[in-house]
């Protein structure tokens, strides 16, 4: 399709290229430099889609962010479900439709890579024109570190759509000139394409900068598609500019019904005329700009329509030698068409009434209610706004800290205000960071502004069609009307909040952008009550819609959440381990043989620890070294027992209780020296007891010395369980004498291997024989082959987790987390062995002594037989009384606890299971119920100790 | 088990209108029987049980800012009642059930959606925990099942199952009776009954002080004025702390900001309600087609409504990661709300040392699912002076017996 209504030169597309798209499956063209909307109304077509609840024809009413007519869903070359036309860059092959109201998620993969780069800066200057482009010169000349960002493709803002002159030359050579300066200031970062969309505390604001959808099939691969950037400032200027506001009147919604700057930047930006015949409907002097330029550029203006009663006198006169007639006192009442308007309805206006009117054919209709600063982003810094009865909009009402608005953002009307301003505020954010501005520090001339004639505040005209503002369009993209507000109103609601929520206004694609402030100002009026006490809605980030995909950025699939391995990790899989996730582990879970399921796998695998010699890569298991003449004195705090007792050269078991007494972890202590301890917490634990060390010693007891270091990637830990693990520890290490008596249980010893440090430490998670060896992890394939190659007289055998778990269940030793849940006291698992009686107070002490650690009916670890000794019993299965008839009740069945471990047994030579159980030691020799898949399954209660419990095992 | 809602409704579906009527704007009188602190859902719901149940309506609902602007308008709008105490499972089961006939109660289009929530199990802990939880549920009555990832697949398409993710879904708890409702509609629906039966809701009334004689409550002090009460109940949320130390009475809670963030309005894809504690998400598709997606708690307490983005950009990861046909979806809009949070997670709810001042609070997560249910006892609690069976063991005193309600659930820690 041709594009008549392309101005014959002008604008700045690339004319001598030509790209071709697609829209609603018509094909068009357009140029590099043009926007999808552009291409489309130098087609000639406004029309976009049709409204979500009333299918009303919508088309394009702005050029950029702000438009709420124009939603599209782009499907090549890169599928997104809901953009807005006036801001995506038309590349060849674009293919697009019109959205009513909701978009569709393409099911291919988003296999596009998106990433994230932090900046710090003295000075972030958001939007770059005339304000924003002054401040980021200020600052750089200074020679501070500057990062300038803007969301249009490139810089100079409203100039860009004008024809203001600066230095008695075209004002864009100027930002040509500007763009030059700041690219030679090594200190300036300056980026285009690029949103500001949220701002933080502390200087922090975000910005999404879409870097490759322009190039079209031209993008380079490499590139990230989208970039966010998290910058943070020391001084923040906001220099976003202004969104025009409409005037709600009767069928306002129209395609070809647009602002009235719109149609000014789809002229000089994109040399698109909007129409043929024009009719401006305003309430101040900015949009008869727009009427004489589209008038110089061929556009029949019909009249310019000024709701002031007396107009204004200066440009008045300026339209009338242009031939254009103004009618002063006058609104625009209504409107007639259908897909695309065609009369403007005008009638005289005065004191609020609405006199008798007449139809002016047109088949553009732009609007002009004054301009709203975009305070966004001031206020999602939580920035106060204050009502500006002149310009009819919230203008920022308090300085904030680090972060100033300047420009049009700021209620600043003319350009050389704007430069001055932005000059200014860069000049005060220098001050503040102590930065010297530099000497040479020149602004362009900007011509003398000429004062206008007062705006005249005016949000909707009386509705004289009937249709009592339903058809008065506050917000477009929600269906929403003058009427909407008028029932909210009169359903009892005064909050705007609510207001919003009852008609869903602002609630769509542009977050109210051309919305808000009208809505604030109808309510104001139907309640009668000071705009400034209706407010506005709370201003959120983002600013405009950011994919989930550019957030998620490179934390997707495998580096969604760091994967950590141990440094025997190729060993294991050449094993042919099967992994199992714990925490962000990788661990080896079992090691099947060909034809081994996991249960014949661990059952080989806890026979041979059993019988002969199991090695496990315990690797995992968290390690932090406490270190300080007060290091005993913070252990004894946060251990249920005493550690300031323990000899160099020893070991102990311990506990930790959260405030409520109830165990959060446990592990081994080993004493290295008399102010240094080495930690071992569970492998999940790790963090958050390091966490939970530095809170208290930060915090609680700040005069403790003593410091807490995670060594846990420092040694790798390789448990040699089994009667014959005495044979190859000893084997390999011959400089330790590993008899019982000479390194007894539950101490440590330092020796070396070929020269390397290696630790052991007599420890047991299984009740067997064992050996704990630790050596840095560069050593460890070489030391775990060692060990290896020694036990293979013995048949040593690797074991995973599910082993280790095994042995350790019948043993009767808990696991933190799998055993217990949060409520369970030392007590409970029958450790009160481990809780201090002498220690005046630990972590937890106070809560031992409430009434409901009293409570006989607790629930306590306690071990189950199947009497069937078949049944391995689900993991998680509830526990009830035993039932004579062996069938379930209605419910509500009380509960008498759950299964929290449950395997088969090689040892046993049947399944046992471990159990929280209501008063479970009194209950030991009783018979319960655990239901399994809708059966009874009477099992025994017993001790937690099945293997071993007089404790033969361990010395060998 | 209740039929589902009886009025199915599609996402995408247009909203039903509100009624042209919801509440007077009435000017505080000099006392009431009963004055509610906090017009947030938990207050309104009180409001209208004391009414309809209790018959008491000379009652003022306090809001210090507007009604039901808290938390109750800042929620992901999940009900459900599998959790995995026999407490808390009955009171939000009591809640559910009321929630089945809550849009015939208040006569109000709430869009209570019965579409089922997934809570997903990603590592072997994960499933113990599930299955220990579905087990509790059956036994208690509530529906619930556990479902293979095949299964997940089958009522959820879209959540990826396959094994070379991350974290790959090993199976799920599903509660088929659980869903979703128009948070707004259902404040408004209880505060137009309450207005309806002549009880005072007034807004923009801050609560500065109390007035006492020995250890009865005689009124309140107000931006608007002092108003006497009979009796006084504090459904302030995380500022229940802030008026309790007005009186001398501590209550722990921790006030935290929680963020939530929907999309743009999209074409239905996702049937259903997931959540997922280890790839942390909770989401929806609300009617009009926006993902409601929750994130997670900011660390730092506060009660400023917002929070820090690198939570949202975790989340966004997180979503993606377990959806990736949410890859291309746009965040619109970010907000935070406050969970004031108890030692043990659950709420604390009852009598106080003042003999006629009652609290709620501490409701963390659950505060919306349980309005109904925290509405119609709480009024119990309240007209008899006594709590109700199902508040009772939620009581202050709690934290000083030490019979706790321990909801942070197993601390999944791994050895």
């Amino acid at each position: 399709m041709t594009s008549p209504f392309r101005t014959p030169q002008g604008g700045r597309v690339d004319r001598a290229t030509t790209v071709e798209f697609t829209f609603d499956g018509q094909a068009f063209t357009g140029h590099p430099g043009d926007t999808l909307a552009s291409a489309l109304l130098a087609a000639g077509r406004h029309q976009i889609a049709t409204s979500i609840s009333l299918g009303r024809p919508r088309g394009i009413a702005a050029a950029w962010a702000e438009d709420p007519g124009g939603l599209v869903q782009v499907e090549e070359p890169f599928p997104e479900p809901m953009l807005l036309a006036t801001t995506v860059e038309l590349a060849d092959g674009l293919v697009a439709h019109g959205l009513p109201g909701q978009g569709r998620l393409a099911e291919i993969p988003d296999s596009a890579r998106y990433d994230a780069v932090h900046h710090h800066v003295d000075v972030l200057v958001v939007g770059a024109g005339p304000a924003g482009l002054a401040a980021a010169l200020t600052a750089a000349r200074a020679g501070a570190r500057v990062a300038l960002v803007d969301e249009q493709s490139e810089a100079g803002g409203s100039l860009l759509a004008g024809t203001e002159r600066l230095d008695d030359a075209p004002a864009l050579q100027w930002v040509a000139a500007a763009v030059a300066e700041l690219a030679d200031h090594p200190e300036v970062l300056h980026l285009q394409r690029a949103t500001a969309f949220g701002s933080y505390d502390d200087g922090f604001v975000l910005a999404l900068e879409r870097r490759t959808d322009h190039l079209g099939a031209a993008a380079p691969r490499h590139l990230s598609r989208q970039r966010v950037w998290r910058f943070r400032a020391r001084s923040v200027v906001v220099a976003t500019g202004a969104h025009e506001r409409p005037v709600v009147f009767a069928d306002n919604d129209r395609p070809g019904i647009m602002l009235a700057g719109a149609a000014r930047t789809f002229l000089h930006r994109y040399g698109v005329l909007p129409g043929r015949e024009a009719v401006v409907f305003t309430t101040n002097d900015s949009a008869y700009d727009s009427a004489l330029d589209l008038h110089r550029a061929g556009v029949r203006v019909q009249a310019v329509v000024d709701a002031r009663p007396e107009g204004s006198p200066r440009r008045r006169e300026e339209c009338e030698r242009a031939g254009i007639r103004v009618l002063a006192g006058a609104v625009v009442t209504g409107t007639r068409g259908v897909e695309r308007v065609t009369h403007a309805l005008v009638a005289p206006f005065a004191d609020g009434e609405v006199g008798a009117g007449s139809a002016i054919a047109c088949d553009v209709l732009l609007v002009s209610g004054g301009w709203n600063p975009a305070v966004h982003l001031f206020s999602q810094a939580r920035g106060r706004l204050r009502y500006d009865a002149a310009l009819g909009a919230f203008v920022p009402g308090e300085e904030l800290d680090g972060l100033s608005v300047t420009g049009s953002a700021a209620g600043v009307p003319d350009l050389a205000g704007c430069l001055a301003d932005g000059q200014r505020v860069a000049r005060a954010a220098l001050s503040a960071l102590a930065i010297a501005p530099a000497a040479d520090d020149r602004l362009p001339a900007a011509p003398e502004p000429v004062v206008p004639s007062a705006p005249l505040v005016l949000w909707r005209v009386p509705d004289t069609s009937g249709a009592e503002g339903s058809t008065s369009f506050v917000d477009l993209q929600r269906d929403a009307t003058v009427a909407d507000i008028a029932r909210a109103v009169g359903a009892g609601l005064r909050s705007i909040e609510h207001v919003k929520r009852y008609t869903t206004i602002g609630t769509a694609h542009d977050q109210g952008k051309t919305s808000g402030v009208l809505t604030s100002g109808i309510t104001a009026e139907l309640l009668g009550v000071p705009v400034q006490d209706t407010g506005t809605t709370t201003f959120r980030p983002p600013y405009t819609p950011v994919a989930f995909a550019a957030l998620a950025g490179r934390d997707r699939g495998r580096l969604f959440d760091p994967e950590r391995v141990t440094a025997l990790h190729d060993w294991h899989v050449t094993a042919g381990a099967v992994f199992e996730d714990v925490g962000q582990w990788k661990r080896p879970r079992y090691y099947p043989r060909p034809g081994e399921d996991m249960e014949a796998a661990v059952l080989r695998e806890c026979a041979a620890a059993r019988t002969g010699v199991g090695i496990l890569d315990g690797s995992t298991l968290g390690k932090i070294d406490v270190q300080g003449p007060d290091a005993a004195v913070l252990l004894d705090r946060l251990y249920t027992n005493l550690m300031s007792s323990l000899k160099v050269g020893s070991v102990r078991y311990g506990v930790m209780c959260g405030v409520d007494g109830m165990v959060i972890d446990d592990g081994t202590v080993l004493r290295l020296a008399e102010d240094r301890f080495l930690v071992l917490t569970t492998t999940g634990g790790a963090a958050k007891i390091l966490d939970w060390m530095e809170e208290w010693a930060q915090t609680e007891w700040p005069d403790l010395r003593v410091h807490c270091t995670s060594v846990t990637e420092q040694w790798v830990t390789f448990p040699v369980v089994g009667p014959r693990s005495r044979d190859v520890v000893g084997a390999v290490f011959p400089q330790v004498d590993v008899a019982n008596e000479a390194f007894p249980f539950m101490t440590w010893r330092d020796t070396t291997l070929d020269g390397v440090p290696v630790r052991l430490a007599r420890i047991s998670f299984s009740g067997e024989l064992a050996f704990e060896v630790y050596v840095n992890p560069w050593y460890a394939v070489a030391v775990w082959q060692r060990l290896l190659e020694a036990g293979r007289p013995y048949g040593i055998t690797p074991y995973g987790t599910e082993t280790m778990h095994v042995l350790r269940a019948e043993k009767g030793y808990p696991i933190i987390g799998q055993d217990t849940d949060g409520t369970v006291t030392p007590q409970d698992l029958g450790m009160g062995w481990a809780v201090s009686k002498k220690k005046p107070d630990f972590v937890g002490k106070r809560s031992f002594a409430r009434v409901e650690n009293q409570n006989p009916l607790r629930k306590q670890l306690v071990g189950l037989l199947p009497v069937d000794r078949r049944t391995v019993l689900p993991e998680g299965s509830q526990i009830v009384e035993f039932r004579a008839d062996g069938q379930l009740p209605p419910p509500p069945v009380p509960m008498l606890g759950h299964v929290t471990s449950s395997y088969r047994s090689a040892a046993l030579a049947r399944p046992f299971a471990l159990a929280l159980v209501k008063g479970g030691r009194s209950r030991i020799g009783d018979t319960v119920h655990v239901p399994v898949n809708g059966t009874l399954v009477p099992v025994e209660v017993t001790g937690s100790v099945l293997v071993d419990p007089e404790g033969a095992r361990r010395d060998g | 088990m209740r039929p589902r809602s009886s009025t199915p409704r599609t996402p995408g579906a247009d909203l039903p209108e509100h009624p042209d009527f919801l509440w007077r704007n009435p000017e505080p009188k000099r006392s009431y029987d009963v004055v509610i602190v906090g017009g947030g859902g938990h207050g309104l719901a009180t409001a209208h049980y004391l009414a309809k149940n209790h018959g008491i309506t000379n009652v003022a609902v306090l809001e210090k800012g507007w009604l039901a602007g808290g938390n109750m308008a800042r929620n992901t709008t999940i009900i459900r009642s599998n959790y995995l105490w026999d407490e808390s499972s009955a009171i939000y089961e009591h809640a559910l059930k009321l929630w089945e006939g809550l849009e015939e109660d208040l006569g109000y289009p709430i869009l209570f959606s019965q579409r089922g929530v997934l809570n997903l199990a990603h590592s072997l802990q994960d499933v113990r925990d599930s299955v220990r939880r579905v087990e509790a549920n059956k036994l208690n009555g509530v529906d619930a099942e556990w479902l293979e990832p095949d299964e997940v697949r089958k009522i959820c398409p879209i959540v990826n199952t396959s094994t070379d993710i991350r974290y790959p879904v090993l199976g799920a708890t599903y509660q088929p009776r659980a869903g979703i409702a128009k948070h707004d509609y259902v404040a408004w629906g209880f505060a137009r009954r309450a207005d309806e039966a002549g009880i005072d809701l007034i807004q923009d009334c801050a609560v500065t002080g109390f007035a006492t004689d020995g250890n009865r409550v005689t009124g309140v002090q107000t931006t608007r004025g002092t108003i006497g009460a009979g009796k006084v109940a504090l459904c302030a949320a995380g500022h229940t702390s802030v008026l309790t130390d007005l009186l001398g009475i501590r209550v722990p809670v921790q006030s935290h900001p929680l963020q939530a963030l929907v999309s743009e309005l999209l074409e239905p894809v996702h049937p259903t309600v997931v959540m997922s504690n280890a790839v942390h998400v909770y989401v929806s598709q609300a009617h009009k087609g926006e993902l409601v997606m929750g994130a997670g708690v900011d660390s730092y307490n506060g009660y400023g409504q917002r929070g820090a983005f690198h939570i949202i950009e975790r989340q966004m990861a997180a979503a993606v990661e377990l959806f990736p046909v949410f890859a291309r979806a746009h965040l619109l809009r970010t907000w935070a709300g406050i969970v004031d949070v108890s030692p043990d997670a659950s709420p604390i709810v009852g009598r106080t040392p003042y003999d006629n001042l009652y609290l709620n609070c501490g409701w963390g997560t659950g505060g919306f699912k349980a309005t109904p249910g925290i509405g119609w006892a709480l009024a119990h609690t309240i007209a008899s002076d006594e709590p109700h069976p199902y508040v009772a063991p939620f009581s202050l005193d709690r934290f000083v017996t030490g019979a706790l309600v321990d909801e942070h659930g197993a601390a999944a820690v791994a050895h």
